[in-house]
């Protein structure tokens, strides 16, 4: 190396190498820099004995420290669950009254139903319930099987058309594709639903049609759907009174369901989820806006300001 | 690179001098220069005694004001002054800040940064030297350095002896003294961040968050390296104050000047010699011995030159000694030297327009800050609407949207707020308790936020689109109001 140049200003030594008289320094690394640098390497050598390193055929040298990720995770889920059974033990054994009058208990099942709304219903009833055509709206105020909150968790349980032994079942008969009825028939039924509906006003029925419909009405629908179509939720009939469909609030929509009489399946959830967990769901799903009050009156929760009576079936959720 | 002989013990002008080197004076400057160790002597006068005045006063405000304790009453933080990340609230002292209002702490570094421009254009880098903490901590580093090893020549002396077990001695304990010193450093500032007496406990019995021994070792090795390794290069190289300070300070500015006027032609003096003909400066390099910076004032302004000072201590004890007056460097303006120079006497002109606007600025900043807080809110409310459903259809025809209301109650008691809508014709608020008047009451806890779920139910008919709705809540003891705006969204036929 002495025979390299040194550059007068700097000290440094040049790289020996030039261009259009401009040469090239060959500054050395900095200390620091280079001290760094041998730290760094030293520190993966002492990484490769302790921790996971390298991979060997199937496997991978283990580190003598035996760390493992998937082990840790394992063991937070494990800590998590058995932090919060006692919770969830509660909320199982806990009554709709016992519920309102505890707020740690609401905000409880609020957070875990919210949870597990979005893993297994979100994909069918949509996020915050908002429902899709065959899919009800879990938001509204309009339920099919009942909307207090041990109807709601009761459902959830066995689902409908699940299979399940207890399962909520009902079945509308296809008119159309069965032949039960003619396609002269189903539009008259068509025009008398429309007419005892709330569409009426949008949908504007031909009365001569709805007229000759109400007598097969009476006939075929009104043993499940009652004589005015208020609907039994014992049977699962939804009210035909209202403006909100299942499937679907155009005329074809409602000939299309006389015709082909389509029913969802919910899974019976019973088998997934513990008590709690299902207690909390229900609990979610009621707090969503629509849920009714329990057939046993609930006591107010406030010293000072006792809850209206539910208007408009607005249930009278507690406050957090 | 040649070494130049330290110490020269040919004396220039009777005991008096000293063959101090400044070793980062203009002749000295290269652009591929090592450092070199400089050995600042103590320097005795008005301004060293401010300095250390000044020390004992920062180093003190440091280390008590967390340990100051402000009673809030019912077992709530007693810290007077506290950064609290986990409970996202600043206290200071009757003041408790919520983290929305971080523009306080923007209007408080706004003043901070006027006052340093006026500051400079009045009397210069005082910032830098007196109060900044690369000098309260570099001197507190030299003051020990000095204990130990004794002043600029038995320190030089030590520097160039053979390591020997006293020189090792001295060595490792200044050293240790230095760690300590960064430790407690380190140590204290924590403390900013937790209850003082509880952390104070768990660092020594190894119970302290791991975040707080890490912070501790960054402040630790930062203040040891900084205060104790670099020193005058985190001036020179590292701050970049002194390239903003050029534009800070104009002819009129007071700095640590050295009047070259009055001092030229410098030269040795003799004790009976005449002063005719010649400067008061006898050239006996006191002022750079005690320079910190390694500069030589008589250079004249330079950017290393942090305006400690001590060269004016150093110099007026010289002048005394030979009978001179004192102020041969001294606080002075550009201004001045020139109109020394050209024969007129000296003015001083403190008032000026950059200082008055320097000056206006910081009063209508702090008048905002105090505007702001007297005026401040307490009480607010956030309104998120929920998106999905965008709008809820119910049987009766009627929309309904969700709303999630956020009531934030900045006072230590709980407040009672009526919740009410307006903007949209027969809008009804549901939610759990409705007072008589349909709008709903609920209590807000104190110091906290308390979500509300609240359903807003327009009348079958209602207009398909978007509609205005503004959500106002009002405490129903003291009147104070907050609101805030949302949207309807109604929907068409299904």
């Amino acid at each position: 190396m002495a025979d390299r140049e040194r550059d007068a200003v700097s000290g440094t030594e040049t790289t020996g190498h030039e261009w259009d008289g401009v040469k090239e320094l060959d500054t050395p690394l900095p200390r620091w820099w280079l001290y760094i640098f041998y730290a760094c390497i030293l520190a993966a050598i002492i990484y490769w004995v302790l921790m996971p390193a390298w991979p060997i055929g199937n496997g991978y040298t283990k580190g003598v420290l035996g760390f493992s990720d998937r082990n840790n995770v394992a063991a937070d889920v494990s800590n998590l669950r058995s932090a919060r059974a006692p919770m969830y033990e509660r909320l199982a054994a806990a009554s709709t009254a016992e519920i309102a009058a505890d707020p740690a208990l609401q905000e409880f099942a609020r957070a875990a139903g919210e949870s597990v709304f979005g893993d297994y219903c979100r994909t069918c009833h949509g996020a915050g319930g908002a429902g899709a055509p065959g899919y009800p709206v879990l938001a509204d105020d309009v339920w099919i099987w009942g909307g207090s909150l041990a109807d709601i968790e009761h459902t959830l349980r066995v689902g409908i058309r699940s299979g399940h032994p207890e399962a909520r079942n009902s079945m509308m008969p296809a008119f159309g594709r069965d032949g039960l009825l003619t396609p002269q028939q189903i539009g008259d039924v068509t025009e008398h639903v429309i007419s005892i509906s709330a569409a009426r006003t949008r949908l504007d029925p031909n009365s001569a049609a709805a007229t000759r419909g109400a007598i097969i009405y009476q006939e075929q629908c009104a043993a499940c759907h009652g004589p005015s179509g208020a609907g039994d939720r014992t049977l699962g009939a939804p009210s035909l009174n209202d403006d909100l469909w299942l499937y679907g609030g155009s005329r074809t929509e409602i000939r299309r369901q006389i015709e082909l009489g389509r029913g969802g399946v919910m899974p019976a959830w019973e088998s997934r989820f513990d008590a709690g967990t299902l207690r909390a769901l229900a609990y979610y799903v009621h707090e969503m806006g629509g849920g009714e009050p329990d057939a046993a009156p609930v006591p107010a929760t406030t010293e000072t300001i006792a809850p209206e009576p539910a208007q408009n079936g607005q249930a009278t959720a507690p406050l957090n | 690179m040649a070494k130049t002989t330290l110490i020269d013990t040919t004396a220039r002008a009777g005991d008096l001098a000293i063959d101090a080197r400044a070793v980062n004076s203009k002749e000295a400057r290269a652009l591929y220069k090592k450092r070199e160790q400089i050995y600042p002597k103590l320097a005795q006068g008005f301004f060293r005694n401010l300095k250390w005045a000044a020390m004992v006063v920062l180093l003190g405000i440091y280390y008590v004001t967390p340990w100051l304790r402000w009673d809030r009453g019912g077992g709530r933080v007693d810290q007077a002054v506290l950064v609290d990340f986990e409970g996202r609230r600043f206290y200071f002292f009757f003041l408790e800040l919520w983290p929305q209002e971080v523009y306080y702490i923007t209007g408080l570094l706004i003043l901070a940064s006027f006052a340093i421009f006026l500051s400079s254009a009045l009397f210069g880098r005082v910032w830098c030297g007196y109060a900044c903490p690369q000098t309260v901590w570099t001197d507190l580093y030299i003051y020990v350095e000095r204990a130990i090893e004794g002043d600029r020549n038995a320190r030089m002396r030590l520097d160039k002896a053979p390591m020997s077990l006293s020189k090792a001695g001295k060595k490792v304990s200044k050293h240790l003294i230095w760690i300590l010193i960064a430790a407690a450093t380190g140590g204290a500032w924590v403390f900013y961040f937790g209850d003082a007496p509880t952390l104070f406990r768990n660092i020594f019995t190894g119970q302290a968050d791991p975040t707080v021994y890490l912070f501790i070792g960054i402040l630790t090795f930062t203040t040891y390296a900084l205060a104790g390794t670099m020193r005058e290069q985190v001036c020179t190289y590292m701050c970049p104050w002194p390239r903003i300070q050029a534009a800070m300070i104009d002819k009129d500015a007071l700095s640590v000047t050295y009047r070259a006027d009055r001092g030229e032609p410098r030269g040795a003096h003799k004790k009976g010699d005449t002063w005719e003909g010649r400067g008061d400066c006898i050239d006996c390099r006191q002022c750079v011995a005690v320079c910190p910076q390694g500069i030589d004032i008589r250079d004249g302004d330079q950017l290393e030159c942090i305006n400690c000072a001590l060269c004016i201590d150093a110099c007026d004890e010289v002048m005394e000694k030979v009978g001179r007056p004192k102020g041969l460097i001294a606080y002075d303006s550009y201004a001045n030297l020139e109109r020394r120079q050209q024969g007129k006497g000296a003015r001083y002109k403190l008032i000026r327009p950059r200082t008055i606007l320097y000056g206006a600025l910081m009063t209508i900043v702090a008048a905002l800050m105090i505007y702001g807080l007297a005026t401040r809110h307490t009480l607010s409310l956030n309104v998120i609407r929920d998106r999905s459903p965008p709008f809820v259809r119910l049987a009766d025809g009627s929309i309904r949207n969700d709303y999630a209301l956020k009531l934030i109650n900045m006072t230590d008691q709980p407040r009672r707020v009526q919740i009410s809508v307006a903007g949209l014709d027969g809008a009804r608020l549901l939610a759990p308790a409705l007072n008589a008047e349909g709008n709903v009451v609920v209590d807000a806890s104190a110091d906290a936020v308390t979500n509300v779920r609240i359903h807003v139910v327009a009348p079958p008919g209602v207009s398909t689109g978007s509609h205005d709705l503004s959500f106002t809540i009002r405490d129903s003891a003291t009147g104070e109001v907050a609101t805030s705006e949302s949207a309807f969204l109604a929907g068409g036929a299904p």
